[in-house]
């Protein structure tokens, strides 16, 4: 069995993100880019699942530009037997990652599809559902237990409630939740060898996908600033204060 | 150190280069243009290439022209051609411009970020065949069996507090190289283990340091006067603190301002990141940043000691290079012409003759070090004050440093005086409201980032000394002069323990230089921790 996981590259957790001056996007000026971290939980799934000799393979993909490719050598260096690399605009929607994301899987055939339960940049979460429908397979989202038997696979998900335990024939779309597990250090030598690892690139058109933005963001905004406190003496000047704001 | 308890997994080159820093990358870079079949690799301890990097800075492009030449048709992101300089002396209220000394004429400079300049080599190295591996801290020294340096050691990862593996643990490699070159910037935690090793500071004065502290802002549309460099001496530190600010101006509005402060200041009390924010709000500087917005702060030691400090660059297996040897020029402040020229030395003279042997002689006969013997005595002119000083810088320049004299260094820590001997000064400080607030919220500028669970890297030698002696004695002075707030006396009933907050530290080394008693060892903690510099 193959398994395929998604790749995406964002803006790392720990960068202080803030929006360009006119409002138009992100500022990404030498601002450290990442695995989205969902995706590297996935990745690490997959290759636990194929150490345990349920799998045979393990394919990173990613739509986006060429500097998405360092983010695919890391899975690769994570242990990602190869990868594909989608050229296209980085800013693409979900419904058309997830259409381009089908073409992939009708040329692999995986058994499953494991992809992060949402980006961390736009925090869509439709990506994965998306493709379970087009592709017409069982979907199991916010994954925090996953094991293999056979032809199906029983997950347990993080639902509001608490936990769901469900089971789901495969081929599936599993996305991945916090919990899952803790993804493994890359080892230095391992970089060497991803180097040496396959990794295809397509185009969108040779998927014969086109790219169809159907939402338009008119601007970002970053969150309104807190004004500064004051002290207040007493509760009679508090009352005065929030009167005087015609909060009471 | 090479002692180890498992075997490890061994990677083998023919010159392993430790910091990528503007040193490490001009070496590695010169290396494959002189030799392309050399097996070349760099290690560097931040997550990303130039994230660890701080620095003002206002760059000598010479030497980039020899290492890359053409480089101006592809320059880096954030490079601005100085169009005109301006020093001035302040008073509390007052600044008076003075004449620029030639040290600081800035004409044919280039203003730019040196994480982001460090940032744009690297893709250049690896286009070349160097093996460049960010994230990855050199934690130990390899020996040979002989005792000669033979590589390094790469740190373990997934390590908890008390030192047992986590399930995601990783055993760091030994990465063995006939020739170990330490770029590792100021007070590097290698090249300070081999240099007492190898005795290598056997004929030199003791190293200088200062500390430097920096902000990237945003300032209001129409302030910003792209390639403007503006420095100042005097308030808001007293006349017996060698020290100053710089402002450079940079483009799309932004503007670096940082505070340098040489760490052989008396003041047990005193606190360089209090003496930044000081700095900014005077009231010929706060307009600039009034209504501005702050992008990236941090901290960075610099390296002060010069000519008379510089010990012995060269020992069996491995050489010294850039800040981690001490080759920047102080009355100037720049050290990144003087690393990537050292780097390119370094480079030919492996590339020559296969080993590092000779190496020391060739630097002290070089420009580089005829640039630093010129000016040898300008910083210890300052242990007499401001106005010794700047008499001494001017005859020192006039005379071009040809008066047959050496002024000495002396260890800053030692500087520090004792609560009782030191009369308090009275510093004119005034209520801030620019951000940052206070350290913490520094830190958050920083994006510093350590996993809580693995050991502290900021090791107490001697912990009873901090609340029994140093308490006492100094008023715990590591409180003050960490510019990251991480160390912290805190009560517990009726005791005080130190606290260690290791998660904000910014990798500066002020500590390990400092601390009166010489007990705090900063060593590198697992790789890709630390913080997260912006253009910086
Ligand atoms: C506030 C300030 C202002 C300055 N202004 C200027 C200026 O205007 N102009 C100028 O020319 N110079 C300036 N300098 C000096 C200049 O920044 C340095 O001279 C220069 O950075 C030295 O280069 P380097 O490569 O030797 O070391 P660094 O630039 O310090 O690089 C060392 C690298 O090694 C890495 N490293 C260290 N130890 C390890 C380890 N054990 N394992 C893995 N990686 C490690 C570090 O993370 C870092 O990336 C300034 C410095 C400061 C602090
Ligand atoms: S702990 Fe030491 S190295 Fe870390 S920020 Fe504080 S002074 Fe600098």
């Amino acid at each position: 069995m193959k398994i395929m996981v998604g790749i995406k590259r964002v803006v790392d957790y720990n960068v202080r993100i803030r929006v360009k001056s006119d409002g138009s996007g992100i500022d990404t000026d030498g601002v450290k880019m990442s695995i989205n971290p969902f995706d590297e939980i996935a990745l690490e799934q997959a290759l636990r699942i194929r150490e345990a000799g349920q799998a045979e393979e393990v394919i990173v993909i990613t739509v986006g530009g060429s500097e998405c490719q360092q983010q695919l050598r890391t899975g690769l260096a994570m242990g990602a037997d190869r990868a594909i690399q989608v050229d296209a605009d980085n800013s693409l929607q979900p419904l058309t990652v997830a259409r381009t994301f089908l073409k992939l899987v009708e040329k692999e055939q995986p058994g499953l599809v494991i992809l992060g339960k949402q980006a961390i940049d736009g925090d869509n979460s439709q990506t994965g559902q998306m493709l379970a429908a087009l592709w017409g397979r069982p979907q199991a989202t916010f994954a925090s237990g996953l094991e293999l038997s056979g032809d199906t696979a029983t997950v347990i998900r993080e639902v509001d409630a608490g936990l769901e335990t469900i089971e789901i024939d495969l081929p599936a779309v599993v996305t991945v939740d916090l919990r899952l597990n803790e993804p493994r250090f890359v080892k230095l030598p391992d970089i060497m060898k991803a180097k040496r690892k396959p990794l295809e690139v397509i185009s969108l058109d040779d998927l014969g996908v086109t790219a169809q933005n159907d939402l338009q963001v008119s601007h970002y905004a970053p969150p309104a600033v807190r004004e500064k406190g004051i002290m207040v003496e007493d509760t009679a000047q508090l009352v005065a204060e929030l009167k005087n704001r015609g909060l009471v | 150190m090479s002692e180890t308890t498992t075997e490890r997994e061994v990677m083998d080159y023919d010159v392993i280069i430790v910091g990528a820093g503007p040193a490490g990358l001009a070496c590695s870079i010169h290396l494959k243009q002189l030799k392309p079949d050399l097996m070349v690799a760099v290690i560097e301890k931040s997550a990303e290439i130039g994230a660890h990097i701080l620095s003002g800075a206002v760059i000598e492009p010479e030497p980039l022209d020899e290492l890359l030449p053409g480089w101006r048709d592809n320059p880096p992101p954030i490079c601005i051609p100085v169009e005109s300089d301006e020093i001035s002396l302040l008073t509390p209220t007052s600044r008076f411009r003075l004449p620029t000394p030639p040290q600081q004429k800035n004409h044919g400079n280039l203003v730019v970020s040196l994480g982001a300049l460090c940032a744009w080599l690297a893709p250049q190295a690896e286009a070349l065949g160097v093996d460049i591996f960010p994230g990855y801290a050199a934690s130990g020294i390899y020996f040979a069996d002989e005792g000669s340096v033979a590589g390094v050691i790469i740190g373990d990862m997934g390590v908890d507090k008390q030192g047992t593996p986590k399930d995601t643990y990783m055993q760091g490699i030994e990465i063995h190289a006939p020739l170990t070159v330490l770029a590792e910037g100021c007070r590097g935690h290698l090249s300070k283990q081999l240099i007492s090793k190898f005795k290598l500071d056997a004929n030199s004065d003791p190293q200088a340091y200062g500390i430097g502290i920096k902000e990237l802002w945003r300032v209001e549309a129409g302030k910003c006067k792209p390639g403007l460099v503006q420095h100042s001496i005097g308030w808001p530190l007293d006349k017996n603190t060698y020290g100053g600010s710089f402002i450079y101006h940079m483009d799309k509005d932004r503007v670096a301002v940082g505070f340098v402060c040489a760490l052989d200041y008396a003041d047990p009390d005193f606190s360089p990141f209090e003496a930044f924010q000081q700095f900014k709000h005077h009231p010929s500087v706060k307009p600039l940043f009034e209504g501005g917005e702050i992008l990236s702060s941090g901290a960075r030691t610099i390296i002060e000691g010069g000519a008379q400090s510089l010990p012995t660059t060269e020992m069996p297996g491995a050489l010294l290079i850039g800040d981690a040897a001490g080759l920047l020029n102080l009355p100037k402040i720049k050290g990144t012409h003087q690393a990537i020229r050292s780097g390119m030395l370094a480079a030919s003279h492996i590339a020559e003759t296969g080993n590092g042997a000779g190496f020391d002689k060739l630097l002290r006969a070089s420009p580089i070090m005829q640039e630093l013997h010129k000016v040898r005595n300008i910083r210890p002119g300052f242990n007499k004050g401001l106005w010794r000083g700047l008499i001494t810088a001017g005859i020192e320049t006039i005379t071009a440093g040809k008066l047959p004299r050496t002024l000495h260094n002396h260890a800053d820590y030692s500087a520090t005086k004792k609560l009782n001997d030191f009369s308090g000064v009275d510093r004119h400080w005034v209520e801030r409201d620019l951000a940052p607030r206070d350290r913490l919220a520094s830190v958050y500028f920083a994006g510093t980032e350590h996993d809580e669970d693995q050991p502290v890297h900021l090791q107490i030698l001697e912990p009873d000394v901090c609340t029994t002696r140093c308490s006492k004695e100094y008023n715990n002075p590591c409180t003050k002069f960490c510019p990251a707030s991480v160390y912290e006396m805190v009560e517990d009933g009726s005791a005080r323990h130190l606290q260690i907050n290791a998660a904000n530290c910014v990798h500066c080394k002020t500590c390990d230089i400092k601390d009166p008693y010489q007990i705090i060892n900063w060593v590198t903690p697992e790789g890709g921790s630390g913080p997260n510099y912006q253009n910086l």
